[in-house]
């Protein structure tokens, strides 16, 4: 059992008026207490050490804090995490099986699909969440679809070439 | 971010009472209230979170229409096979707004409710009128590349940013709404308002009245219609001038026309006079300017936005051609139909 | 930093990023990443005037909410260093350095004035929230257009200033010409927005020293700004990067997030991290504003028989930042007359600073427009046109270049864009209603090497660890660093792990201006032979070597093994040799330098990077819509180490290219001297939407001479004419000429 003020979340350090709520991050579920004005993002990294949440702007505008809540993407940085209660929340860390990477992670290897990689753990959730929505196959709807996912360098193409080549053999099977 | 309580309301009418307390603003799915609480532009004192009441479910309506729930998000609003085989229009203009996260986030409810994108209210060191009442517009005279050219006062010259609104407003959608004093029901065209002298209102919802549904109308544009946005990049951007149009076409002519535009005042725009005068007609170039002129009578440009008033006229121009056409606007093929 | 390749890599080879299980992870950690006990936050409150004198800060709501711990400003601060020289580093320019929290002086919009240190980051947040700040405003100027009036050339120019040569009579030049065109373009400012918005968490150790997890280009070069600003010795600031989400520049200098870590920490004697806001992301560094006049003459055959290439870029009012804009335009052709200018106009904002490719992105984007319409005025295909003016030495310097395989570049890229099917008129090419252009320009970048050590440890289990202070800015540092070892000693990938990001490595310059793979390249190389000599010696120990009497170029380093060249089944284990010498571990550095023999070279010979950029844009006229749908990018950049990394770095400086062809814009409300759009919902850099195909060519370009691999670097050429391809494929298409950048739907409208 997790507390925001507890040992583990040290970084919180204050006691401030929390809310009890129950959170399913990457499968492990998690009681804890929030205050009301922690926004999902700031939970994920700040007190849960789950850092590969990115902030990249803090207001919607550039989807680096891309993360999975039941299956679909959002922007965690815009939602306050007591809103979320009962929510099971996948993050970068929570899509890989083991050693075994999820085949969008791989495929953003192979094409090299990143390179500072800070908005790529955003990217992958966002490509993972529109295979869930089952709405993008050509390359233009993969494009309008992931225009979610500002990228600074420039890895567009590749970041097209991935989620291409996971749609593709998903839909082979 | 200031310091609130947070309260999660249980039904509608508990909401409502919650509501009508003083400095207290309803969290939904928060896409626009928490970045605004971030640039404490927005500092309520309590949220009270609606955004798990049972209004998120899209039905049918007895008399064909069809109820979006104010909870439902975009997302789902947009991918519901009864929009978007009825609503196209519809399905289409949420599809060309915000991100894919966004539209999972934001509600229906919310999206009519988000505030303007205006530079001077989202900065809290300028003066603005809609945030700060009395204290000046500063995008009058300021950077106004984004502001509106029509409907606009002294006092303010900002911009609703929905697309979805602008769809709305051409199909007549009404707006469910309950309040501590009831339930009623409002037209779309009177649900958001002009800035006039009092900017800090952006409608006509009275303290604690929630949004609960939009209603949309049995009759609908499924076959001549279209939603065009033109903005500065491809996606993810808000709307520079936008243009909503249904048509209805029987024997060649235009039997029933509406239009709205977005991006260009505080409200979404129609006007009747240039409905009615596409209304019996045949399509012709000439009559989509006549209709585009029509439609911005009384445009006045603010300086760097003076180039709006011409892009939104070949926007309607050649909106009006798609829908007329049959040809929608496609929102992942970005040439322009 | 391991990877699935378990047998040596090649230079050359697409190998896959070495880090990329870190980045598709999450795993990775940023500057505001590092887990620390007992941290505090802090937020920074920004100037809400863009000059004049702070009168008051009003700090009692602030300080009354529980969890604040202290505000800082410039009248509790502790005392600083007093002489700027202690807030200057390898990159500043001269001036005076700002200093946050200094004094109650307002310099620009947004500049840092408290920094409110809390418990944690919401309480933070809050408490600035609620601080009031009184000033007493003075004029201020923000309008680059009335900046002429002030614009000069500083005495004493920035250290990298190259400074130009004029050359032959360009009056003459021009009054001989049968053709001439003469305008002048304009770019805004850019602001770099890297994707991590800067931050630092700086870990309070004792009094006498610090450890900082900084946004940096650079762990050396803040390292020596943070100890010389609080005296500390510089062996006790520790600063290390491991990883960074994107600079492009602004990472050069440290920026004032550090500074207020390092100073929150010290005076609080506890852990901070300073995570800037995206607004305030524009408070600090940018690309400059720029005007250039460009006048061009040629004879009746499109011969260049002049150049006049003068341009003013803005600077702040504190510090005389230049860039090499004008230079380009006299190098690139071959033109008997050519006269350049330049000066720069201060401006009340913070000093501007590198951007990617700062001044050849500038100076020679615009210059390549001015060409297009020169190939216009003259008739010529604008490929062609180039052809005619081809310089195979510098012509400005009048040096030959270690290489120049532009003319290859020009080939390959016209033939796999298809440009011989180009029509030459303005608006004779459509898809159905749209227009269709295609335009091409020159790009060209410097090829650096700078000083870099290394270091480099092999254990007896044969694994390897080499290290260098450099940094992986999202280049593939890490990657190519590891394929050189791999390559250098036959070790597979998965068994090296590259250390870099760290102050106390070997020294390594900043990463910046593309010298990296080579510096650093080149350092880990020279080192990993070192080692490999020493193995060889080792080598020698083994009873009965086979390798007995062998010289360091007689064998090959293999798969962990030392093989004859002459004789592979000559061959010891790295294993056996180390063995035999009774080493545990065999360990080696060098540095690497140009020398007093690759100085000469570098006066007698002009090194640099070309590249031939070739655009199609789609208009939609009626509507002022203009989207680029096909990009080739053909490269003249010496040897590709990783032609994978490689080929992203072009594609990532394409991208941003397009972006200042088509969107990058501020809006600067001049009344207040603020730029308005400063977040990423109004600054618009393109989006995946924005971007199509974009296909990159390397040409063959062996030079063994510009630096010890022959590698030039590939992080800045990719964007350097970009834009210029992209306006002269809308002149194509529209038969308009659009000589102020971004290009937007307005302009394209009237």
């Amino acid at each position: 059992m997790d507390h925001i003020t507890g040992s583990q979340e040290q970084a919180a350090g204050t006691e401030l008026p929390g809310i009890p709520i129950t959170l399913t991050i990457n499968g492990r579920k998690r009681e804890l207490s929030v205050a009301p004005w922690v926004t999902l993002l700031d939970l994920l990294r700040e007190r849960l050490d789950l850092t590969g949440s990115k902030k990249g702007c803090d207001h919607g505008q550039c989807g680096a804090c891309t993360v999975l809540v039941d299956g679909k993407r959002i922007n965690s940085c815009l939602k306050l995490a007591v809103a979320y209660d009962g929510a099971e929340i996948t993050t970068i860390e929570g899509l890989a099986q083991g050693e075994t990477l999820h085949p969008l992670q791989q495929a953003f290897i192979d094409r090299d699909a990143f390179q500072c990689g800070y908005c790529t753990p955003g990217q992958i959730c966002s490509g993972v969440g529109l295979m869930n929505e089952g709405r993008a196959s050509t390359r233009d709807e993969v494009r309008e679809l992931m225009s979610g996912n500002i990228c600074r360098c420039g890895a567009y193409t590749n970041i097209t070439d991935a989620v291409m080549d996971v749609l593709e053999k998903e839909g082979a099977k | 971010m200031n310091r609130f309580s947070y309260h999660r309301a249980g039904d509608i009418a508990e909401a409502a009472q919650m509501g009508a307390e003083p400095d207290t603003r309803f969290l939904a799915g928060g896409t626009n209230l928490v970045d605004l609480m971030k640039a404490n532009v927005e500092r309520p004192t309590r949220l009270v979170d609606i955004s798990r009441l049972s209004q998120n479910t899209i039905e049918d309506l007895p008399e064909g229409g069809l109820r979006l729930g104010a909870f439902a998000t975009n997302a789902d609003t947009a991918y519901d096979e009864r929009v978007e085989q009825r609503y196209p229009l519809l399905s289409s203009a949420i599809l060309a707004g915000a991100s894919p996260q966004l539209r999972n986030a934001a509600t229906n409810g919310g999206n009519l409710n988000q505030r303007t994108r205006c530079y001077y209210f989202y900065d809290t060191e300028t003066p603005c009128n809609k945030r700060e009442p009395g204290s000046g517009c500063s995008a009058i005279g300021g950077v106004n590349r984004i502001h509106a050219i029509l409907g606009t006062s002294e006092a303010c010259i900002a911009t609703h940013p929905s697309d979805m609104c602008v769809a709305l407003a051409a199909l007549e959608a009404e707006v469910r709404v309950q309040g501590p004093a009831g339930e009623r029901v409002i037209a779309f065209a009177d649900y958001h308002r002009l800035p006039g002298d009092e900017p800090w209102k952006d409608n006509t919802l009275q303290p604690g009245e929630i949004v609960t549904a939009i209603d949309l109308p049995a009759d609908s544009f499924t076959e001549n219609y279209t939603y065009l946005k033109l903005r500065d990049r491809l996606s993810y951007a808000f709307a520079l001038v936008s243009v909503a149009v249904g048509l209805k076409m029987e024997g060649g002519k235009i039997a029933k026309a509406r239009l709205a535009l977005g991006g260009v005042a505080h409200k979404p725009w129609r006007v009747p006079a240039a409905e009615a005068l596409l209304e019996g007609q045949e399509p012709s170039a000439d009559l989509f300017a006549q209709a585009a002129d029509a439609m911005l009578q009384g445009a006045v440009g603010q300086g760097t936005n003076d180039f709006k008033i011409e892009l939104a006229r070949r926007a309607i121009r050649r909106a009006l051609r798609q829908a007329a056409a049959g040809t929608p606007q496609s929102q992942t093929n970005k040439q322009v139909a | 930093m391991t990877t699935h390749a378990n047998a040596p890599a090649r230079i050359g080879e697409p190998l896959s990023r070495v880090d990329g299980r870190l980045k598709v992870t999450g795993h990775a950690r940023y500057a505001a990443e590092h887990p620390v006990a007992d941290l505090l936050y802090g937020w920074v409150v920004s100037s809400g005037i863009a000059r004049g004198r702070i009168t008051a800060i009003h700090e009692d709501a602030a300080r009354a909410v529980a969890g604040v711990v202290e505000i800082i400003t410039h009248k509790n601060r502790p005392d600083l260093a007093g002489s700027d020289s202690a807030y200057q580093e390898q990159v500043s320019p001269p001036g005076k350095p700002f200093r946050a929290l200094y004094d109650d002086e307002v310099q620009f919009s947004l500049q840092p004035i408290a920094l409110v240190v809390a418990q944690d980051l919401e309480t933070a947040r809050y408490a600035a929230s609620l601080i009031k700040v009184e000033y007493e405003a003075a004029e201020h100027n923000t309008d680059f257009r009335a900046a002429q009036a002030e614009r000069f050339m500083p005495s004493k120019k920035r250290n990298n200033y190259l400074g130009f040569k004029n050359r032959g009579d360009v009056d003459a030049g021009m009054a001989q010409a049968t053709h001439r065109i003469a305008e002048t373009y304009h770019m805004g400012v850019h602001v770099h927005n890297p994707m991590e918005m800067h931050a630092t968490t700086a870990v309070w150790e004792n009094k006498d020293s610090l450890t900082l997890y900084d946004k940096t280009q650079g762990s050396q070069n803040t390292q020596t700004y943070i100890s010389n600003i609080f005296g500390l010795k510089s062996d006790n600031v520790r600063v290390l990067n491991p990883f960074v989400g994107g600079a492009f520049g602004s990472g050069l200098r440290p920026q004032y997030q550090v500074f207020l870590a390092a100073l929150a920490a010290t005076m609080l004697e506890r852990s901070v991290r300073v995570v800037l806001t995206r607004p305030q992301m524009f408070s600090h560094v940018h690309r400059p504003e720029a005007l250039q006049a460009v006048s061009l003459g040629t004879d009746a055959s499109g011969q260049l028989t002049a150049i006049r290439n003068e341009a003013t870029t803005s600077t702040s009012r504190f510090e005389n930042y230049m860039e090499n804009v004008v230079n380009w335009g006299l190098m690139a052709y071959a033109c008997p007359n050519a006269a350049g200018d330049y000066t720069i106009s201060p401006m009340d904002t913070y000093t501007p600073g590198d951007m990617r490719a700062p001044g050849a992105a500038t100076g020679m984007t615009l210059f390549e427009i001015a060409m297009d319409e020169m190939a216009y005025e003259a008739g010529l295909d604008p490929l062609e046109f180039r052809l005619r003016n081809y310089s195979e030495k510098d012509a400005m310097n009048d040096t030959p270049f270690t290489s120049k395989a532009l003319r290859e570049a020009y080939a390959e890229g016209a033939a796999s864009f298809g440009w011989d099917k180009r029509s030459m008129e303005p608006r004779s090419m459509r898809d159905n209603h749209e227009l269709v252009g295609w335009g091409m320009a020159t790009g060209m970048w410097d090829a650096m090497f700078q000083k870099t050590a290394a270091r480099a440890k092999l254990s007896a289990n044969g694994n390897l660890v080499i290290e260098t202070a450099s940094s992986d800015i999202g280049t593939g540092t890490y990657t190519i660093l590891a394929q050189i070892a791999s390559d250098t000693l036959g070790i597979p990938v998965d068994q090296i792990s590259v250390k870099i990001g760290d102050s106390s490595l070997p020294m390594s310059p900043i990463e910046g201006g593309s010298w990296t793979a080579a510096s650093a390249g080149a350092a880990i190389e020279a080192t990993c032979q070192s080692l490999g000599k020493k193995l060889l010696d080792a080598a020698e120990k083994v009873r009965n070597s086979p390798l007995e009497g062998a010289k360091f170029d007689d064998v090959v380093f293999d798969n962990g093994r030392i093989v004859s060249k002459a004789d592979p089944s000559k061959n010891v284990s790295y294993g056996e040799a180390m063995a035999a010498a009774e080493q545990g571990s065999l360990e080696a550095e060098e540095t690497v330098s140009a020398g007093i023999s690759g100085m000469i070279s570098q006066m007698r010979k002009s090194r640099n990077t070309h590249s031939a950029v070739f655009a199609e844009v789609k208009v939609d006229e009626e509507l002022g819509v203009a989207r680029v749908t096909r990009v080739v990018c053909s490269v003249a950049a010496g040897r590709i180490i990783n032609p994978k990394t490689a080929r992203s770095q072009i594609l990532g400086g394409v991208v941003m290219g397009i972006g200042m062809g088509l969107h990058e814009e501020t809006f600067v409300d001049h009344r207040i001297g603020r730029i308005m759009n400063h977040d990423l919902a109004e600054y618009h850099v393109p989006a995946n939407a924005d971007i199509h195909d974009i296909e990159v060519i390397f040409v063959d370009e062996p030079d063994p001479e510009v630096t010890p691999m022959g590698v030039k670097g590939v992080g800045e050429i990719g964007i350097v004419g970009t834009a210029a391809a992209v306006a002269n494929a809308i002149f194509h298409a529209t038969g308009k000429r659009f000589r102020d950048l971004p290009i937007t739907i307005d302009k394209i409208l009237e």
